[in-house]
């Protein structure tokens, strides 16, 4: 299936979702970006050149690893994991980023803004404006900036300034508003790197287009090293960029089931987690420049939301993911905080592997449903992210003596 | 329409006309009857009630910190049509809803505007809703007489502003600038150019928002346009001092003795 093969006057439409809600100011601004994302998307010369950058920058293909600990451990499905912790900066989001940086030199721009949520979007951006020679700024809720100081860190090196926002909520959905304020003043000279497949057109079809190296890296991986499809391949979902990354190289293989994992937080109720689909508490509506759904209230003011993953604290969704949801192509679950840190401590000590908080949600659910799986049947999880940048998190939730121990120390080293 | 005659009546007596801005519920519902009756004082044509949004991505950082506290204050789409049918009761000027478009979307279009139009108000300004969205509701609002207000914004090609401009009703909303709401704007040859070919393009009256704050900036405008649009720079002066300071910012645009 297209997904992005839109009817006529149904352009950014994903059934009825996604489309463009933004200020008549960005019109213009937005009709450049379409054109020169739909020059590229059709010149079979841009993909080999990204594929290119992806390979010498950030050491694609990643691997898909074969959990065999793990798999014996529960006595079901064969679980493998693709390895985009691998990536430079430890997540998929560089995939997106230098996509767009490609894009961003095309349209003769020098500044790029981008929101954050984990820090790992804005850790990529500024990496790539490094590289590219941009100025770069990016937005961060002011609770994320203190819940993920070690990419703030590595931002601010890499010449990026890190602005802390302070309204509303202080996370990724007013670090969204914040950059849509920059772009609507500084549009002339800027490109707005969105980092997940959310927000106006063109970005979740964007976003989603950079993030497909996964899939198209992952279909031929899985075959060879299982030696056949999956029969379920799991995803975490925030905004939804590395569950669409590797949800479209297996959309057209109905024997494939996709599930999406997102935050259920302290679980249902409203405010307590993230999860749009999984739970009942969202509803449709417009916000951030799209038709999704939504956790908000009745007025469509937005609700709080909750999550020991800051990269899945977000309030709205992918619209492709809710249509497919729709078709029942992919199914949801919500995992809750105390589920993600138990499969979190299960990979590292079954198998050495890290997930980011993120990416512990679909193991945690790959984790739940492999021992009613047979033996020979595939399972597929998309390990977006490593989990080094959570160390504080993590070590709050396993409340680690030892590391506290540690902070101390510093803390006195620093005269605290 | 009524709109038509209402500010070609409003034109009779001064050189341009004024539309203000309130945030529904921020401080409080008290103190904008106290910012509405200044205002009305001071001879203002229009007043934009903005109902909070948790969301408002358009706006500079006082109104995201009006909409923010009004939000958390409980303020609720009810309360604030209740609020704008006691203004248009009260109050010379006539009032339009201001808004994002997750507050009209979750009503209903014809809901929506049975109730703006029930509770007085002759039009509605929703920044984040653009034309190709906006067929239903604009094409019922017309039924009822009730006006979508469009933006025209200095970075539109002229076809953008010719399709805008058959859009419009009641008057036109011209965005002097780039950027957020809040922020000055320098009123130079640039900005005067721009409003002309506005002008030229809508046989509607030019409103002109966005950093307008000061007695020159409305001489500037009375030049190109024929409505100021103050925002900011009254609710600026609302947190600086209450009803003394609000009062002397209008005496200051020579609107108040």
């Amino acid at each position: 299936m297209d997904l992005f093969d839109f009817k006529p006057g149904r352009e950014g439409y994903y059934g009825d979702y996604g489309g463009s809600f933004l200020p008549e100011i960005l019109t213009t601004t937005v009709e450049e970006l379409k054109a020169a994302f739909a020059e590229i998307k059709h010149d079979p010369s841009f993909w080999q050149e990204f594929e290119q950058l992806m390979q010498s920058y950030s050491g694609r293909p990643t691997p898909v690893s074969h959990l065999a600990n793990l798999s014996a451990q529960l006595g079901g499905a064969q679980i493998y994991v693709k390895r985009e912790d691998l990536n430079h900066t430890g997540s998929h989001k560089i995939n997106n980023v230098m996509g767009q940086g490609l894009l961003c030199k095309r349209l003769g721009k020098k500044r790029v803004i981008a929101e954050t949520g984990a820090g790992q979007h804005g850790f990529a951006t500024a990496t790539m404006a490094a590289r590219f020679g941009f100025d770069c700024k990016i937005y961060m809720g002011a609770v994320d900036v203190a819940r993920q100081r070690p990419n703030v860190f590595w931002m601010e090196n890499l010449g990026a300034e890190v602005i802390a926002v302070k309204d509303g909520q202080q996370t990724l959905k007013d670090a969204i508003n914040e950059c849509l304020r920059d772009w609507v003043t500084n549009m002339h000279d800027t490109h707005y790197v969105l980092g997940t497949a959310a927000g106006p057109h063109p970005f979740p079809e964007m976003v989603s287009f950079f993030q497909s190296i996964i899939g198209r890296e992952a279909r031929g991986q899985i075959l060879s090293a299982a030696g056949k499809l999956p029969d379920k391949i799991y995803a975490c979902v925030g905004g939804g960029s590395n569950a669409m990354g590797l949800f479209q190289g297996f959309l057209d293989d109905n024997q494939v089931e996709l599930v999406g994992c997102e935050a259920g937080g302290l679980g249902p109720g409203e405010g307590n987690h993230a999860s749009r689909l999984a739970y009942k508490d969202a509803s449709v509506g417009v916000a951030q420049g799209f038709k999704t759904y939504f956790l908000q209230n009745q007025d469509g003011n937005m609700l709080h939301t909750k999550s020991v993953a800051a990269g899945l604290d977000y309030i709205g969704v992918n619209p492709a993911l809710v249509y497919l949801w729709e078709q029942n192509r992919v199914r949801f679950e919500a995992v809750t905080d105390a589920e993600v840190t138990e499969a979190l401590k299960l990979c590292m000590r079954s198998e050495g592997l890290i997930p980011a908080l993120e990416s512990s949600h679909a193991f945690a659910r790959a984790i739940t449903e492999a021992p009613n799986m047979s033996k020979d049947e595939v399972i597929l999880i998309n390990q977006s992210g490593r989990g080094d940048k959570d160390i504080f998190t993590v070590a709050d939730a396993l409340d680690d003596d030892h590391w506290k121990q540690f902070i101390k120390e510093k803390a006195d080293q620093y005269g605290a | 329409m009524a709109l038509k005659q209402y500010i070609e009546d409003r034109q009779r007596n001064k050189d341009l006309l004024l539309m203000t801005h309130v945030v529904c519920g921020y401080p409080s519902f008290e103190a904008n009857l106290k910012e509405l009756e200044i205002m009305n004082e001071a001879g203002v044509d229009f007043v934009e009630l903005q109902f909070p949004f948790s969301e408002p991505s358009a706006d500079g950082p006082l109104f995201v910190k009006a909409n923010q506290i009004a939000v958390d204050n409980g303020v609720t789409v009810e309360q604030c049509f209740d609020f704008m049918a006691k203004v248009s009761q009260l109050f010379d000027f006539k009032v339009l809803m201001m808004g994002y478009y997750n507050t009209i979307f979750k009503m209903g279009a014809q809901a929506f505007i049975d109730r703006l139009k029930a509770a007085g108000g002759c039009g509605f300004i929703v920044p984040d809703l653009p034309l190709e969205e906006a067929g239903e509701l604009h094409s019922y609002a017309k039924t009822q007489a009730i006006a979508p207000i469009v933006l025209m914004t200095p970075t539109n090609t002229d076809a953008r502003l010719q399709k805008i401009a058959e859009a419009a009703e009641g008057f036109v909303y011209v965005v002097a600038r780039r950027g957020v709401t809040g922020s000055k704007t320098a009123m130079d040859a640039e900005v005067g150019e721009f409003l002309d070919k506005c002008r030229k393009i809508s046989p509607l009256p030019i409103g002109v928002g966005f950093g307008v704050a000061a007695k020159e900036d409305l001489a500037f405008l009375a030049k190109h346009a024929d409505m100021g649009i103050i925002g900011t720079a009254a609710l600026k002066a609302w947190e600086e001092g209450e009803e003394k300071a609000l009062r002397e910012f209008f005496q200051s645009l020579g609107l108040l003795n």
